[in-house]
């Protein structure tokens, strides 16, 4: 591991310090849930197990728009979408393994197709009993609506603003699809109620804690499949992109391949949170594509810093424990204005977000101690605003 | 670079590392552990105070509010005071498994009051089953559930669909011979629906007199659904709508309505999601005569009544504030949990849960209400037509109280299945394989 | 048969002496139960009594009390007099004080409704006369025929004269005894009408019928389904305009606002919302302070919510979006900020609630044009969206700043160049497509909800008008906006309402590959840069 060239290359500091503590949080947590006594000042409750799980699931979400948005430009308000589709198939497998569990004790059929008086499963659900099946589909349903997306999309040189409106075009006409009770998904309720996954229990604490292990293991792959990518020669021409469309375009670049590309690998780890996100909370329904959560999800990214991908997981844990804090005691009522107090302030006071913005400051403190001045840009992150100055109108 | 991962690897700072991690998790929990009230009992509120469902859930959080203030005016519960924990899970459904995950496991309430759609139930159930808590769930809804740590204090469906088309079949109703079913599409109206449907053919309605329409939510252009309404209904036969459409969707419903010219005297509209308080945000007039059919009306005239709303306008310090049916619920949901602490001596769940079975409470409408095997309570079904002024005038009332009904007779899924966790430990024992759920 | 007695009592002059089965008939009333309410209204109409007219027309109107313990009845007057029941003469003091309206259901109205239709076939109004007629032709008691044939050899007016016809053709039809050549003389008068209830009364004919009369059912039937088809494409037509000048109202601020500034707007659908509260504060102010203005309450609204948006606007654009010029995504998200903490501050002040906003007389109610409905808010509303449209398009035509616009929208450099102060014409443009949203709020706050989340349900299908029409150009945005509008209530009634709009969405997603830049985009050097 240590000797391959890339690998290396890949992992400056930030990113090794990231892997290790997201490697000692996902030892940590179990250790501290499952092997310290409950009445220990050090004991961590099932519930910090399931709500640490449900934020890594978010990180990786984050993670995956700030591969898009933060290294090629595209800022996606519909990853949502994806997400969704993810843990919908996730949701597929979790209901077929029910079983005869189901309240109304049908061997096939989920609960809810009983209840609308359906007499056979639909052809779609076919093979989600199969782990693996469901697996593939987690990543190909995902990957493919991105594809075939992307490939109109970028073809067509759908840029900018209009790109953002048509991807929450997209996710709003998935939202109403599955709101449809004769879609075939359980339309508002959506699928709840599982009991298994793999044959463990999914309220168990150990199957919670090793779903906990599992999103943090994906988040580090992901991650370590994002730096490739970011750090390759691929990296640098998405950067180009970014900045300068055109400009790569004339330098022969097949922008739209570039594009494409990305974006499906992004779809599919989007998609690779939505399943992980399922199971640890037990219920995916329509809401999920609300064309707000996907706008939520990319605040997250602006706050922790665009364009950096340690920057977006932190995004993602921040917001997201202030989430959970504003929304508890008397401050109830105002998470609201928190939420929209940070989107206003962080696209204001802080473009480059948290990890950016400490970046910016380091390098000013190193330049001034005439240390190495080559930090700044090593990550691809966005030192300046990336389009030239007062020319915006309709040419966005 | 190299040097990084390798010194990491290597050296005890990796221990280090894992210990600052630990520090993390520490520190995260902590700060969300609140202080320590050791001598109360915890009351959580679970209903949402931003987002779209905030136009409903917040007056039952201030219901609450009160109903545990006043309690603590008479003395308290068990000789300690209740605390209220109010959080907001702003109408997104994964936040409201994970707050009711906080409420229970982390603030230790002993019940939780909650909830206002299916879906948000739906998503907090596995939680309060895998941690063992009590939910009081105070909305009309869909039925079809029969779960041990939930208590329905809303209608089932046979507790307001079904005694809502026997009163527009009677003389007084109209005599109603061909049926609208409209509904927003999501599972209330659609189960709902499915349950009318079949009742309304075992009466003899034929296939062509049922027309069945279903709208997404917050559907604001009824120009369309309207003039097929009207279409349906000038067919010779009396017809009338009975409307399952959802919150936000209503109002333009109405509007449109009123303003096409169907009168109540012409397609009356039976409405199981409209009351008091979604009609404040109408011009009425044009409506009256349109109809609800509830549980409970505001306008209903009695002692309990008059003194629940005094204090309602009393505590919210606003003398024209509404009360409607799902503050009803909570009421009776709230005082039949008391007084089940008080037979159990004690707030453990597994204890309340067996003793809530029986327990008997007076609702606000001159009846008294008592908590059934099955987790569902009686009720009687009161039918209302709209006023000039906003309220609903009463014209019918079921003789006595209808037991709610956990799983419909009149759908094919569930008409062999019953709930009782009194006697059979069960919620969905089915009365011919003579076994709970699938027999494991 | 109460009909009849009814018409007798009228026409003769009734010796008010006899005391005894009026009276009887009154303490009916004082039960509070619905069935003696009926018999009531049976027994005081069968009673003869002079009174029984008022009696049952203020039974219609709300206006008959009873007191249980005092087993009386009365009639309130409007001015507020309180009349005894028995003798029609004001009471002495006040009545008790378990008073209390006589209450009616619907069954109760609709008896009450037919008595009274029925005395008005001889109204002096020649629209009561016809409304009685219709309501003849829809209820059809076999009872009132004879009154009806008096009416028609007595009437004078062509329209009301015919609509009486057709309520006798309805009553022969549904008559028992009728001769065949009779019915077929009555399917001819029925099928001219026309309509969907015409429809209704030949579908409910009786199986059995002899044949030349079941033949002309048919054709009668065939007759009028020609009709209604023609008649279903103008009303898909008058719907879709319909909402089509919704849209166009409430996207038309935000094209203007991307058009200049290259800026989309999250927030728009908020000034929307405001626009909305503004005029539900006038109204309230209206109801409390100055009752008789309330017919006028959206004409003082709209330049106030006019000027307060324009103003919200023209505060976001200084203190947020001018420090993000050149970042439009960044402003993207800025503006979806401000929308939801104006969402959440707008339920804080004002509850979560919906709020009453009531429509004025001349927007409630509708007419008949043809075979349509059509109401007149809705009509409203599209003269109105005519006129602000027409307004804008004057403005940015012939005014010193509409031109300055255009010329920022085609190319801001040059523009700058010239000396437009291209700052100042910003903040200008958000606040009049701000502005524009908030009367855009007024007039939705006439068919919608007025609450916190007015807004969220209109801004994306907005976005959609204008990435749909183009940007840079007003007609784009118009042709977008109905195009969407009458393609989506075409689609409707057979598509549904829900996959309509995803139909829409889709075609909406395809367009925009083939034409990135919407239907009408600018041409030009600066598109490229």
């Amino acid at each position: 591991m240590m000797t391959s060239h890339p690998l290396i290359r890949m992992l400056d500091r930030g990113s090794t310090l990231f892997l290790i503590l997201l490697g000692a949080f996902a030892i940590a947590v179990p250790v501290l849930n499952l092997l310290v006594p409950a009445g220990s000042s050090l004991h961590v409750t099932t519930y910090y197990v399931a709500l640490f799980g449900k934020y890594i699931c978010y990180g990786l979400l984050a993670l995956s728009i700030d591969l898009i948005w933060g290294y090629v430009g595209i800022l996606s308000l519909g990853h949502g979408a994806f997400f969704a589709l993810g843990g919908y198939a996730m949701g597929m497998y979790l209901m077929r393994q029910i079983g005869t569990r189901g309240v109304y004790a049908n061997p096939i059929l989920p609960d809810f197709m009983v209840f609308l008086n359906w007499k056979e499963l639909p052809i779609f659900w076919y093979g989600f009993n199969h782990f693996a099946y469901a697996m593939l589909m987690v990543l190909l349903v995902p990957g493919l609506l991105a594809f075939v997306f992307g490939w109109f999309a970028f073809r067509s040189r759908v840029t900018g603003v209009y790109l953002s409106i048509i991807t929450q075009a997209m996710t709003y006409a998935l939202l109403l699809g599955f709101f449809r009770n004769n879609f075939g998904f359980g339309g508002n309720n959506g699928l709840t109620d599982f009991k298994d996954i793999l044959g463990f229990n999914v309220q168990a604490e150990g199957t919670r804690n090793a779903l906990l292990v599992m999103s943090c293991l994906m988040l580090a792959i992901c991650f370590l499949v994002c730096r490739a990518i970011v750090t390759s020669k691929l990296g640098k021409v998405l950067i180009g992109i970014r900045d300068a469309e055109s400009r790569t375009r004339f330098l022969g670049y097949r922008v739209e391949s570039y594009k494409l590309f990305v974006f499906t690998v992004s779809a599919c780890m989007a998609g690779i949170a939505g399943a992980l996100y399922v199971p640890q909370v037990g219920i995916i329904n329509p809401g999920e594509f609300a064309p707000a959560n996907s706008i939520e999800a990319v605040i997250w990214v602006a706050v922790g810093g665009r364009g950096t991908l340690t920057g977006a997981v932190l995004g993602a844990l921040v917001v997201n424990y202030a989430k959970t804090f504003f929304t508890s005691g008397f401050l109830a009522p105002y998470w609201l204005f928190m939420l929209g107090a940070l989107f206003i302030g962080t696209t204001l006071l802080m473009p480059r977000g948290i990890i950016g913005t400490y970046n910016n400051w380091r390098s000013g403190q190193r330049d001034k101690s005439e240390a190495a001045a080559s930090a700044a840009a090593e990550d691809g992150e966005i030192v300046d605003p990336p389009q030239p100055a007062p020319q915006p109108s309709a040419a966005e | 670079m190299y040097k990084t991962l390798h010194t990491a690897a290597r050296r005890p700072v990796a221990r280090k590392w894992l210990a600052a991690a630990a520090g993390l998790v520490m520190a995260a929990t902590g700060a969300m552990q609140p202080a320590k009230a050791a001598d109360t009992i915890k009351v959580g509120i679970l209903h949402s105070l931003s987002g779209t469902m905030a136009i409903s859930e917040t007056t039952l959080k201030d219901v609450m509010l009160m109903l545990i203030d006043e309690q603590n005016k008479k003395g308290g519960l068990l000789g300690k005071k209740l605390e209220a924990v109010v959080v907001d899970p702003a109408s997104n459904w994964p936040l409201f498994a994970e707050k009711a995950r906080e409420l229970i496991s982390k603030d230790k309430v002993s019940v939780v009051f909650g909830c206002w759609t299916s879906v948000s139930r739906k998503s907090v159930l596995p939680v309060f089953k895998e941690l063992n808590s009590i939910l009081f769930y105070p909305v009309q809804f869909e039925g079809e559930e029969g779960e041990r740590n939930v208590f329905y204090t809303g209608a089932a469906p046979n507790q307001q669909a079904i005694p809502a088309v026997d009163y527009l079949m009677s003389k007084d109703g109209g005599s109603v011979k061909r049926w609208v079913l409209e509904g927003t599409d999501y599972v209330y109206p659609r189960t709902t629906n499915k349950i009318l449907e079949a009742y309304l053919k075992s009466k003899g309605v034929k296939a062509e007199d049922i027309m069945i329409n279903y709208t997404p939510f917050g559907f604001s252009d009824w120009q369309t659904e309207v003039s097929k309404i009207k279409a349906f209904g000038s067919a010779g036969k009396k017809t009338a709508v009975v409307s399952t459409v959802n919150g936000d969707a209503n109002v333009p419903f109405y509007k449109e309505l009123g303003n096409q010219g169907i009168k109540a005297t012409d397609i009356p509209v039976m409405a199981f999601s409209v009351g008091e308080e979604e009609l404040a945000g109408l011009d009425t007039k044009p409506l009256v005569g349109h109809l609800a059919a509830w549980n409970y009306f505001e306008s209903v005239k009695n002692k309990d009544n008059t003194a629940f709303i005094n204090k309602w306008h009393e505590f919210t310090k606003k003398p024209k504030r509404t009360t409607n049916d799902p503050m009803e619920a909570h009421y009776i949901g709230f005082n039949m949990w008391v007084k089940a602490v008080e037979k159990a001596k004690s707030t453990d769940p597994d204890k309340v849960i067996a003793a809530l079975p029986g327990i008997k409470q007076a609702n606000l409408t001159g009846g008294i209400s008592e908590m059934l095997p099955n987790h569902y309570i009686t009720k009687p079904v009161l039918i209302g037509e709209v006023r000039a002024d906003g309220q609903f005038d009463v014209v019918w009332k079921t003789k006595g109280l209808v037991k709610g009904d956990a799983w419909s007779n009149y759908l094919p899924g569930s008409k062999d299945l019953v709930a009782d966790w009194v006697k059979l430990k069960c919620g969905n024992y089915n009365t011919v394989t003579k076994k709970c759920g699938s027999g494991s | 048969m109460a009909l009849t007695v009814v018409f007798g009592m009228l026409a003769g002059a009734v010796n008010a002496a006899h005391a005894g089965p009026y009276e009887d008939a009154l303490a009916g009333f004082t039960t509070d139960d619905f069935s003696d309410t009926a018999n009531a209204v049976d027994a005081v109409v069968a009673s003869g009594s002079p009174l029984a007219g008022t009696v049952i027309q203020a039974l219609h109107d709300g206006n008959l009390l009873f007191s249980a313990t005092a087993k009386k009845v009365y009639i309130k007057k409007d001015s507020g007099e309180v009349l005894d029941a028995e003798t029609g003469k004001p009471i002495a003091g006040t009545p008790p004080d378990d008073t209390d309206n006589v209450r009616l259901n619907n069954r109760l109205r609709n008896i009450v409704d037919s008595a009274i239709g029925a005395l008005t076939l001889m109204a002096p109004d020649a629209d009561k006369r016809y409304d009685a007629a219709q309501s003849v032709f829809k209820s059809r008691p076999e009872s009132a025929r004879p009154a009806l044939e008096k009416a028609i050899a007595a009437e004078k007016v062509a329209r009301v004269k015919t609509a009486m016809q057709q309520a006798r053709a309805a009553l022969i039809l549904s008559a028992s005894d009728t001769s065949a050549a009779d019915k077929v003389a009555a399917i001819a008068v029925i099928s001219e009408r026309g309509d969907q209830d015409s429809l209704g009364l030949l579908d409910s004919m009786s199986q059995g019928q002899p044949p030349e009369v079941a033949q002309a059912v048919t054709a009668a039937k065939a007759k009028i389904n020609r009709t209604l088809a023609i008649w279903n494409t103008v009303q898909n037509l008058w719907y879709g305009l319909s909402l089509g000048s919704v849209l166009l109202l409430a996207a038309i601020g935000l094209a203007i606002t991307f058009g200049v500034m290259g800026v989309i707007n999250m927030a728009h659908g908020e000034m929307v919302m405001i626009g909305a509260y503004v005029t539900f504060v006038v109204q309230e102010v209206i109801r409390q302070r100055y009752p008789g203005l309330f017919d006028y309450s959206l004409t003082i609204a709209l330049p106030l919510a006019f000027v307060v948006a324009a103003l919200v606007g023209i505060v976001i654009e200084r203190t947020v979006i001018r420090f993000l010029y050149g970042r439009p995504l960044e402003t993207l998200l800025a503006t979806w900020g401000i929308s939801l903490v104006l969402q959440q501050a707008v339920r804080s002040i004002f509850g979560p609630t919906n709020k009453e906003v009531g429509n004025p007389s001349w927007m409630s109610g509708a007419f008949d044009l043809g075979g349509i409905t059509i109401t007149y808010n809705r009509m409203w509303i599209i003269v109105f969206t005519g006129i602000v449209f027409v307004a804008l398009l004057a403005m940015l035509r012939f005014t010193r700043l509409g031109l300055e616009m255009r010329a920022v929208t085609q190319n801001r450099r040059m523009a700058a160049a010239v000396g437009i102060r291209t700052a100042r014409i910003d903040a200008l443009t958000f606040g009049l497509g701000s502005g524009i949203a908030g009367i855009a709020g007024v007039a939705l706050s006439q068919i919608d909800n007025v609450s916190p989340n007015l807004g969220q349900g209109y801004i994306i299908d907005s976005f959609m008008v204008v990435v749909f029409g183009g940007v840079g150009n007003l007609w784009g945005t118009l042709v977008g906006a109905l195009t969407l509008g009458i393609a989506n209530k075409f689609l409707e009634p057979f598509a549904g309402a829900v996959l309509g709009k995803i139909a829409i969405l889709v075609f909406i997603i395809l367009f925009i590959q083939k034409r990135p830049r919407g239907m009408f985009a600018l041409k030009g050097r600066a598109i490229e840069a």
